[in-house]
């Protein structure tokens, strides 16, 4: 830690924010003088971001000295903002956020109960909601990813979808490419995540374990853990994601509902 | 032309067949019969509701008013698939697959379980001039070619009425004069029905016997292809 920072710990992280913010600062310059302007979209991001995550990061504290069953209700608060965030990927899709939801609560949800029942999570409330948390934002992004490249799939697509669908095809044949590259695509980062782990970076939590006085080779194998639990979570996600859209982007009639400006 | 005769000999029949999306009326109570064998050209400017008529034709858009008889049945009876392999489109874009053209060939009668024998695929094939082409990629194909390979692969599903897009809009001059001879033995060799849209009316003077011309998604005149072309 540097010798000019202070001591106290509050005084601390406003001192590293205030640095952190001064090179935010610098990068929205530097863009300026290109011609493009960050300023009030960088100024309300940062505001916003430092406000909610210490007014989160508050709430949680609490939270945390609470009985275990209040670990159910944040990961299902968890769930749901998941969802409503990743919904906002997936426009012109019907029933988009409830698709989310479930697909999130399958994917994430049944890893979380299925691992704390075999003791790899902890179920104190200081472990289940981070690892939980992990697991749930990890089945968000490629619940997004994975919904997007769908959307836009079949948006560039149409001609071929509907050619199938003329020669006689079932929807589910006339749009499998497209689902089968929305699911390659959407678990790319958490593939990617398991692959370089270690060698281009170092989780957050092993960090944390290794200050916390754990056993490094514990916090590494615990790490991998959490990674594999995430990819399964993903993976379960995305499968049941896209399983949903298929069934909803078709009419009873086997017409093909998401159109290019309908 | 007598409409009473017509209807009675009717394979396709429509009855006030209609489609309005968010208000704007896209095709507007078309009724018409087509008799068996008959080559039939749908005509009109830009934007007249022709390939909207021929999508309702395949369901490939669900009707808001009135309906279609195939052979007498309401064609919101027939199962989409079984609908859409009896009354086949060919897109205005042949919309190839990947792989090699039997692959393309195979796919409809796939669908149902079944397989084209090499025999059948070269037929086919010949048919549409490309024997010798079953093994070939499509994606070295040109576009005549392409087209031609889309018309082979509708016709693999042995329709009872083809339905055909602008079917050479996106061809050169050479292309489109081969793709026609090719329309007009294949209708004539296989005793198809055919509905045909097209903006070329010379095009539909060559092809059709009879016309339908649309206004603003509504039939205003329907005659001889002849009569109703150049009066």
């Amino acid at each position: 830690m540097g010798k000019f920072l202070p001591h106290s710990q509050v005084y601390l992280g406003l001192t590293q924010a205030g640095i952190a913010a001064t090179l935010a600062i610098t990068v929205v310059l530097m863009a300026r003088k290109r011609g493009i302007h960050l300023e009030r979209d960088a100024f309300v991001a940062m505001v916003r971001g430092l406000v909610q995550i210490v007014a989160v990061g508050s709430i949680l504290l609490l939270l945390l000295r609470g009985p275990r069953w209040t670990s159910v209700f944040l990961l299902i608060a968890m769930i749901a903002a998941a969802g409503f965030t990743s919904r906002r990927r997936a426009k012109d899709i019907p029933e988009a956020f409830r698709i989310s939801i479930f697909a999130i609560a399958c994917g994430a949800g049944s890893v979380i109960a299925l691992m704390t029942l075999l003791g790899v999570i902890d179920t104190s409330i200081t472990s289940i909601v981070p690892v939980g948390s992990m697991l749930i934002a990890g089945a968000m992004n490629t619940n997004g990813l994975a919904l997007n490249r769908l959307r836009a799939d079949v948006l560039a697509h149409v001609g071929e979808i509907e050619t199938a669908l003329a020669l006689g095809a079932e929807t589910s044949v006339s749009v499998a490419p497209y689902l089968q590259a929305s699911f390659e695509a959407s678990l790319i980062p958490a593939i990617d995540s398991l692959r370089s782990l270690g060698i281009v970076w170092i989780p957050g939590l092993m960090t944390g374990m290794l200050l916390s006085g754990a056993r490094p080779v514990y916090a590494a194998v615990y790490q991998f853990v959490v990674l594999a639990m995430i990819f399964a979570s993903s993976g379960l996600t995305s499968l049941v994601s896209t399983l949903l859209v298929r069934g909803r982007i078709f009419t009873v009639g086997e017409q093909l509902i998401l159109q290019p400006g309908r | 032309m007598d409409t009473s005769i017509a209807a009675d000999l009717a394979i396709l029949r429509c009855e006030r067949l209609g489609r309005t999306v968010s208000g704007k009326v896209l095709v507007d109570q078309a009724t018409f019969s087509v008799r068996q064998n008959e080559v039939v050209a749908i005509v009109g400017p830009s934007g007249a509701g022709k390939t909207s008529l021929l999508r309702l034709l395949n369901r490939l858009d669900e009707p808001t008013a009135g309906t279609a008889y195939l052979r007498g049945t309401d064609y919101r009876q027939i199962p989409p698939r079984e609908l859409r392999r009896q009354l086949s489109m060919v897109m205005q874009r042949p919309y190839l697959f990947s792989g090699t053209v039997e692959q393309n060939l195979q796919f409809g009668p796939k669908q149902r379980g079944e397989t084209l024998s090499s025999d059948a695929v070269e037929e086919l094939l010949s048919q549409v001039g490309l024997r010798g082409y079953a093994a070939r990629n499509v994606a070295n194909l040109s576009g005549g070619e392409a087209q031609r390979v889309s018309f082979a692969r509708t016709l693999a599903n042995s329709p009872i009425v083809l339905l055909l897009d602008e079917p050479t809009s996106a061809l050169d001059e050479a292309s489109k004069l081969e793709v026609e001879a090719l329309i007009r033995r294949i209708v004539h060799e296989r005793g198809l029905t055919c509905i045909m849209v097209t903006h070329d009316t010379a095009q539909a003077l060559r092809l059709a016997s009879r016309a339908l011309v649309l206004q603003s998604g509504r039939i205003v005149r329907d005659g001889f292809a002849n009569e109703v072309l150049h009066g």
